[in-house]
């Protein structure tokens, strides 16, 4: 208990600044979130964590039944799909749960102080958790499919860093809407499935005629879901004119999403 | 910036007096008062209608047609309170005694003014805010403390000493949904009251729960005093203040009506209501 104040609120340097300060105090809180979040989605269900690996096996089952028809050329078109769907349900599940995170934290800022951004980074840890523990049926379906395995695999933590950046720069965005326009996250849902239909997860790239390549140009997850499968199905390290673009979105967005978060984050309790 | 605060004050420290307590030894001067706050307002801005897409509002942005009630919750408030000191805050509902709480647990930035706090504030504020219902009392203990700001290690430590206060031994590896609203509060109080703090909120709290259970909590917020905590409490039991504080503010629609001690203001607080 010195002279020097504890919590001066006319001291107000850079919000962005200030928060990553406040954030590293309380690391603590980001594990219990995630904690409770994984131990609380699952406490009533009978095989528990089991279905983070479930879940994504029975969509790949769907899939690859409904389409390895249409995508009969390909080979390992089930390690294709499991590997795009995983990532992007990682993305999907990450930034909708920062908002509704947020949202649901209302009540919780309004009461006590937490650093704002921990909705969010907790959402991402959370997805994460669930995102490695989907790996292992992705292996598993490359084994049983045969499809190779490449050393390679050890460039993945690069691609799922740059992705999770990515997801938490847009949860952040999002959420900061989110509290001021509560329709944000039902259109989100819309914008999801579309986004996701534009983006090569459960058909082959080379579908999309060349005319129409502009929308993959214009889409980052396109370059960050690239840059997870590389290493998986190709078994190389991605070249630097693939890697500079995802690391620039990533890096990028999340940059832009912790500076808008961190500026409108003050007004949260007086809006939620 | 510290030094504005009237360095004058700095008195009854053994600092300069009893040179031989080396705990105080190369600290600066410690400040007198724990909680300052100087002409803060708060202003809540209501949408006189609710905008809830981005089309009706970048429509009315262009036409100029959001209408704000504004609203001050608190206005101008000037209020030093001492280290050590348990203050009082009452006025009628809708006064501004939370609104100041949330200010000074930084809940609210205010809008204008300057609140600075020397020392760690534990809120009081609506018990077990952050309990999940899914969790075990066990794993609540642990993730209130962390919202509260402590880690799992600090946590730890006081384990046994929360399940003893909240008295719910057999029941703390079962899931909180099953807890009645009494043990819910006695888990959120002693969570709460874990560690001492420097500062405590109280906001009405205390008429939660029943007789004995009161009894338990301000045995453990006068020990918290004795300690050296300083506590701001709201309430609307006057006998309750009267015996408490050694300072009361009467808030009155976002300004200060009367400061002093209690036998001076509580009469014409009563005196008002009539």
């Amino acid at each position: 208990m010195s002279s020097q104040p504890y919590y001066d609120s006319s001291v107000q340097k850079v919000p962005a600044v200030e928060e990553i300060r406040e954030i590293r105090r309380y690391k603590h809180l980001l594990l219990q979130l995630i904690r409770r979040d994984i131990l609380a989605r699952y406490k009533r269900s009978v095989l528990g964590v089991a279905w983070t690996m479930l879940n994504p096996l029975g969509m790949m089952i769907v899939l690859s039944l409904v389409f390895s028809r249409l995508f009969a050329g390909m080979v390992s078109y089930p390690a294709y799909i499991l590997s795009g769907l995983i990532a992007w349900n990682f993305f999907a599940q990450s930034t909708n749960a920062s908002m509704s995170g947020l949202v649901w934290g209302g009540s919780l800022i309004q009461r006590i102080y937490i650093p704002r951004t921990a909705f969010g980074i907790s959402a991402i840890g959370t997805a994460l958790v669930n995102f490695i523990l989907s790996i292992v049926p992705l292996i598993l379906v490359m084994l049983v499919t045969r499809t190779a395995i490449h050393i390679t695999l050890l460039f993945l933590p690069v691609a799922i860093a740059l992705l999770a950046c990515f997801a938490l720069g847009v949860g952040l965005i999002l959420s900061t809407m989110a509290v001021y326009f509560p329709d944000v996250a039902e259109m989100y849902q819309i914008i999801l499935l579309a986004w996701m239909y534009l983006t090569p997860i459960i058909y082959p790239e080379n579908i999309i005629p060349a005319n129409l390549a502009w929308i993959f140009n214009l889409n980052p997850m396109y370059y960050l879901i690239r840059l997870f499968r590389i290493p998986l199905l190709d078994g190389r390290i991605p070249t630097l004119g693939q890697i500079l673009p995802a690391a620039g979105i990533g890096i990028g967005v999340l940059i832009i999403g912790w500076i808008f978060f961190t500026a409108k984050s003050d007004e949260f309790a007086y809006r939620i | 910036m510290a030094g504005s605060f009237s360095p004058q004050n700095q008195m009854n420290l053994p600092t300069a007096s009893n040179p031989q307590t080396d705990l105080m030894e190369n600290r600066p001067t410690v400040q007198q008062e724990i909680i300052c706050l100087e002409k803060v307002a708060v202003r809540y801005r209501l949408p006189e209608e609710r905008i809830g897409t981005f089309k009706e509002y970048a429509i009315r942005t262009l036409q100029r047609r959001i209408r704000f009630q504004s609203f001050w919750a608190l206005d101008d408030v000037n209020i030093n309170i001492r280290r050590g000191e348990v203050f009082g805050l009452i006025g009628k509902n809708g006064a501004g005694k939370s609104t100041l709480l949330k200010v000074v647990s930084r809940v609210l930035r205010p809008t204008r003014g300057r609140i600075v706090i020397y020392g760690r504030v534990a809120p009081l504020l609506e018990l077990g805010a952050g309990f999940h219902p899914e969790l075990s009392g066990r794993e609540n203990i642990f993730l209130n403390g962390a919202l509260l700001g402590y880690s799992h290690k600090e946590m730890e430590a006081c384990f046994d000493q929360i399940v003893d206060f909240s008295e719910l031994h057999q029941f703390i590896d079962a899931s909180i949904r099953t807890y009645s609203s009494g043990m819910y509060a006695r888990l959120g109080f002693a969570v709460a009251t874990a560690h001492i703090p420097d500062i405590l909120l109280v906001d009405e709290i205390l008429s939660v729960g029943d007789g004995e259970f009161q009894k338990k909590c301000f045995a453990r917020i006068n020990e918290f005093r004795s300690q050296g905590s300083t506590i701001v409490m709201v309430s609307h039991n006057m006998d309750q203040v009267a015996k408490m504080c050694q300072r009361v503010a009467w808030l009155n629609k976002g300004k200060i009506e009367l400061e002093g001690e209690p036998a001076a203001v509580i009469p014409h607080y009563i005196g008002s209501l009539a």
